[in-house]
C-alpha cells in the first residue's frame, strides 16, 4: 500500500531559498497522488554545484551528508531533474573510492526519484482532465532529457491535465544556465538563454514550464520583455488539479 | 604559448555574440549540420550498434596503439613509402621544411588538415622562404583571410557569401559577385588548377591510417585531395598518432559514421585511399610519399582517465550541437580546435594553466554526449579537468575561498539556516518582487535578472503545510 512507503521531499537548496511554492505544491500533488510526504530538515543541497567546479572534496561530503538523511526513506523525491542527476548518475561516482559508501550510494540512486517520473511510473497518478488549462510550451531540462531520459513524462501529466503543449523549436536545447557557469561567462550564459527565451516566446504559447528550478530561475531573468510567465511542472499541476 | 584566460574568453566570445554576422553564419551552418546528421544517422538500420562497434575499435586501438603503429610503419614502408616519427609541433613541422628543401620546392599545396594547422605549418613554412597553397575551398578563403579555421569540418563557417566574395574579389583583382556562387567556384578552380600544376610538393593530413596495408585515407567534397596527391612530385601526410584503425574492416566503420556524423553525408564524395608512391608503371601519381607520425602530446593521455579524448574522428558533430558553441564561434577558444572536444583537447595537449577557461566554456548540457559517434564522454573530462584545476591550485584563492565557505555551510544546517535567514533580512532594500535590483556593473549576471530570496523558505513554510 501506498500509504506505508515512507517518501521523502529532498526540496533542493534552490527551491528551498528561491521558489519554495514550488516545494509545497509537489507536497501537495503527492498528497493527492495517496502518499505521506516527510521532509527531512536537515537537508541542505546535493553538493552538484561543487562537483561541477571541481571541488571534489567538498562534493563528497555534502553527498555523504544526503545518503545518511535519506537513506532510511523507501523512495526519494525531488522536484528537480538536475538534482535527480545529481544522486542518480553521480552520487556512486564520487563515492566509488570507498566501497561502503559506494553500495549506499547505489541504493540511494535506486530509490530517487524525479517528480514527474515518480507520479508517472511509481504512484501510476493521473491528474483530473480539467477544462480550460492553459497552453504552454515546455523546456526539456538538459540532465534531465539526456540523463534520465525522462522527456515524455511531464508532458504525460500536463496532457492529462488538459494543457495543450505547443513545442518549440529544440526544445531540449539547453537554457544556458550551467550552475556556476552562468557566473563565470555570463556572456555566453545569457546570449545562451536569449536564444532559448525566443524560441519559446516564438510559440505563442505565453507560459513556459519546466522541471527544473535552475532553468527556471535562468529563464526568468531574462524574460521580462516577453510576454512569457516560466513556471515550475509542479506549480502547473498543483493549480490545475485543486 | 598562446594563453585563453578567463577575460581573454570573455572578450572573444562577447565579440563574437555581438557580431550578427557572424551569428547567422554559424546559425545556418549549425542548423545544417546538425539537420543532415540527423536524417543520415536516422537512415541506418541499426546506428546505436554501429556506434558501439566504433567505440570498441577505438577504444581497442588505443589500448594497443604502439602495436598498430609498429604494423602502419612497416606496412607504409613495405609499400615504398617513407614513416618519420615527430615527438612535437616543431618536429613535424621540420621534417617537412626539410623534405621540401631537399627537392628544391618553392610552391605547395595542401589540403585540409587539422593536424598540420595544429602545427601551425602554414607559418613554419613562410619563414621557411615555402609558399603553402590551402586547396581545400574553406581553407583557402580563411588562408586569404588570414585567419585560424573556426570549425573542425567547415574552416570557414563563420564567413558569409559577401565576405568571401570580397576576399575573391581582392584576390583576382576585380569585383566577384557575392550571389553567383557557381561564379565564385569557378574563379578559385581558375586560380587553384595553376597552383596544383605548379607545385613540387602536396601536403595532406589523414582522416584515417590503415595498419595492415599502410594506407592514408582522405574524405573530401572537392576532388582537390585527390590533386593534392597526384599532380605533385613529391608527397607528405602529416598524421597524429591515434588515426590508425588496424584493419579496413575497422576503417569501413570509421567512414560509415564520419561524413555521416559531419556532414550527414552517406560518404563524403571522395574517399582517398594512399598506398605508398607510384608504382614504375602508373601513370601519374607522387614518385615520393612521406608519412609522418606526430605524438605532439597525444601520448601522454595515454593510460589516463584521459585516454578516451584519443578515440575522436575529427567529425564536428559535438561543435554542431553545442550551444555555447554556437553562440561564441570558434576562433573564442584561441586554438584551432574548438567547441566541445577542443574545450578538452587543447588543455590536455597544451596545458590546463595556459588554457584555464576552455573546461568552462561549457554549460555541462551534454548535448555533445548524445552528437559524438565514438560516445566520448566529453563532459565527464571537462569535470575532471575543473577537478584537476582545483586540486593543482590554479583557481584564485578568492574563489577558492568561497566555494569552500559554502560548502561548510550547506554542510551545516543550523549555519545554512541562521546565514540564510540573515540574508533575507540584509536583501530587503533590494528585492523587487521575484529579483534583485542589482545596479548592472555590479551583477556578477550581467543583464540577467538575479533573483531575490523567497520571503521565507520552504524549510519555514514545513510546519504549516506538513
Amino acid at each position: 500500500m501506498s500509504e506505508s512507503k515512507r517518501i521523502a521531499l529532498m526540496v533542493t537548496c534552490l527551491v528551498d531559498q528561491v521558489m519554495p511554492e514550488v516545494g509545497v505544491a509537489a507536497v501537495r500533488l503527492l498528497q493527492r497522488a495517496g502518499y505521506t510526504v516527510d521532509f527531512p530538515t536537515e537537508q541542505t543541497c546535493c553538493g552538484q554545484p561543487f562537483f561541477n567546479s571541481g571541488f571534489r572534496d567538498q562534493a563528497v561530503k555534502l553527498a555523504r551528508r544526503a545518503v545518511e538523511i535519506f537513506e532510511p526513506y523507501d523512495a526519494v523525491v525531488l522536484p528537480s531533474g538536475s538534482c535527480t542527476t545529481m544522486i542518480r548518475a553521480e552520487y556512486p561516482h564520487v563515492l566509488e573510492a570507498w566501497p561502503e559508501w559506494y553500495e549506499r550510494a547505489r541504493q540511494l540512486a535506486a530509490k530517487t526519484y524525479e517528480l514527474s517520473e515518480f507520479l508517472v511510473h511509481w504512484a501510476r497518478w493521473q491528474p483530473p482532465h480539467v477544462a480550460n488549462a492553459p497552453t504552454l510550451t515546455y523546456h526539456d531540462s538538459c540532465h534531465m532529457n539526456r540523463l534520465l531520459h525522462l522527456k515524455q513524462e511531464p508532458r504525460t501529466l500536463l496532457t492529462a491535465a488538459g494543457c495543450t503543449i505547443v513545442e518549440m523549436n529544440e526544445s531540449d536545447r539547453c537554457c544556458g544556465f550551467g550552475g556556476v557557469f552562468s557566473i563565470r561567462l555570463p556572456e555566453v550564459s545569457n546570449a545562451m538563454t536569449a536564444e532559448k527565451v525566443r524560441r519559446a516566446a516564438a510559440t505563442e504559447a505565453g507560459l513556459l514550464v519546466s522541471s527544473d528550478p535552475g532553468c527556471l530561475m535562468q529563464m526568468r531573468g531574462m524574460i521580462k520583455n516577453t510576454p512569457l510567465r516560466a513556471e515550475h511542472l509542479a506549480t502547473v499541476l498543483e493549480e490545475l488539479t485543486r | 604559448m598562446t594563453e585563453v584566460t578567463f577575460k581573454q574568453f570573455r572578450s572573444a566570445a562577447a565579440g563574437a555574440i555581438a557580431d550578427p554576422r557572424l551569428q547567422s553564419a554559424i546559425d545556418g551552418a549549425t542548423l545544417k549540420f546538425r539537420t543532415e546528421r540527423h536524417h543520415a544517422l536516422t537512415e541506418l538500420p541499426d546506428v546505436d550498434a554501429m556506434r558501439d562497434q566504433l567505440k570498441a575499435i577505438r577504444a581497442a586501438t588505443l589500448s594497443r596503439l604502439a602495436d598498430h603503429l609498429e604494423t602502419f610503419e612497416r606496412q607504409a614502408t613495405a609499400t615504398g613509402a617513407k614513416v618519420h616519427w615527430a615527438r612535437d609541433a616543431a618536429e613535424a613541422n621540420q621534417i617537412a621544411i626539410d623534405i621540401a628543401r631537399q627537392h628544391g620546392v618553392e610552391l605547395i599545396v595542401k589540403t585540409k588538415s587539422m593536424a598540420t594547422e595544429e602545427t601551425h605549418l602554414n607559418h613554419a613554412l613562410i619563414d621557411a622562404g615555402i609558399t603553402p597553397v590551402e586547396t581545400d575551398l574553406g581553407e583557402w578563403i580563411i588562408q586569404l583571410a588570414g585567419e585560424p579555421p573556426s570549425h573542425i569540418v567547415g574552416p570557414a563557417l563563420h564567413k558569409t557569401r559577401q565576405q568571401v566574395a570580397e576576399l575573391f574579389s581582392k584576390e583576382v583583382g576585380r569585383e566577384l559577385d557575392p550571389d553567383d556562387i557557381p561564379g565564385l567556384t569557378a574563379e578559385a578552380r581558375r586560380l587553384l588548377r595553376e597552383k596544383f600544376l605548379a607545385a613540387g610538393l602536396g601536403i595532406t593530413g589523414a582522416n584515417l591510417a590503415v595498419a595492415e596495408t599502410g594506407s592514408i585515407v582522405l574524405v573530401t567534397n572537392e576532388g582537390n585531395g585527390r590533386l593534392v596527391t597526384s599532380a605533385p612530385p613529391v608527397q607528405i601526410a602529416l598524421v597524429g598518432i591515434e588515426k590508425i584503425a588496424p584493419t579496413w574492416d575497422d576503417a569501413a566503420v570509421w567512414l560509415q559514421l564520419l561524413a555521416r556524423s559531419s556532414t550527414g553525408q552517406p560518404l563524403s564524395i571522395y574517399t582517398t585511399a594512399i598506398t605508398g608512391p607510384a608504382k614504375a608503371d602508373d601513370p601519374d601519381g607522387p614518385r615520393e610519399v612521406h608519412i609522418i607520425l606526430m605524438d605532439n602530446g597525444r601520448s601522454n593521455q595515454i593510460g589516463t582517465g584521459y585516454e578516451e579524448v584519443l578515440e575522436c574522428i575529427r567529425c564536428g558533430a559535438c561543435l554542431n550541437a553545442c550551444p555555447v558553441y554556437q553562440e561564441v564561434g570558434g576562433h573564442s577558444y584561441g586554438n584551432p580546435y574548438s567547441g566541445p572536444i577542443g574545450a578538452v583537447l587543447v588543455p590536455l595537449l597544451f596545458g590546463l594553466k595556459e588554457y584555464e577557461a576552455l573546461p568552462h566554456a561549457s554549460s555541462l548540457c551534454t548535448a555533445c554526449l548524445d552528437a559524438c559517434p565514438v560516445r566520448i564522454n566529453l563532459p565527464r573530462m571537462l569535470l575532471d579537468l575543473r577537478r584537476d584545476e582545483v586540486q593543482g591550485r590554479m583557481l584564485s584563492p578568492v574563489e577558492r575561498f568561497i566555494e569552500q565557505a559554502a560548502a561548510y555551510v550547506l554542510g551545516h544546517y543550523r549555519l545554512y539556516r541562521l546565514l540564510t535567514g540573515t540574508a533575507r533580512i540584509f536583501q530587503r532594500p533590494l528585492v523587487r518582487g521575484r529579483f534583485l535590483r542589482v545596479p548592472r556593473r555590479v551583477n556578477p549576471a550581467g543583464e540577467r535578472d538575479l533573483p531575490s530570496l523567497a520571503k521565507r523558505s520552504f524549510h519555514d513554510l514545513w510546519d504549516e503545510i506538513r
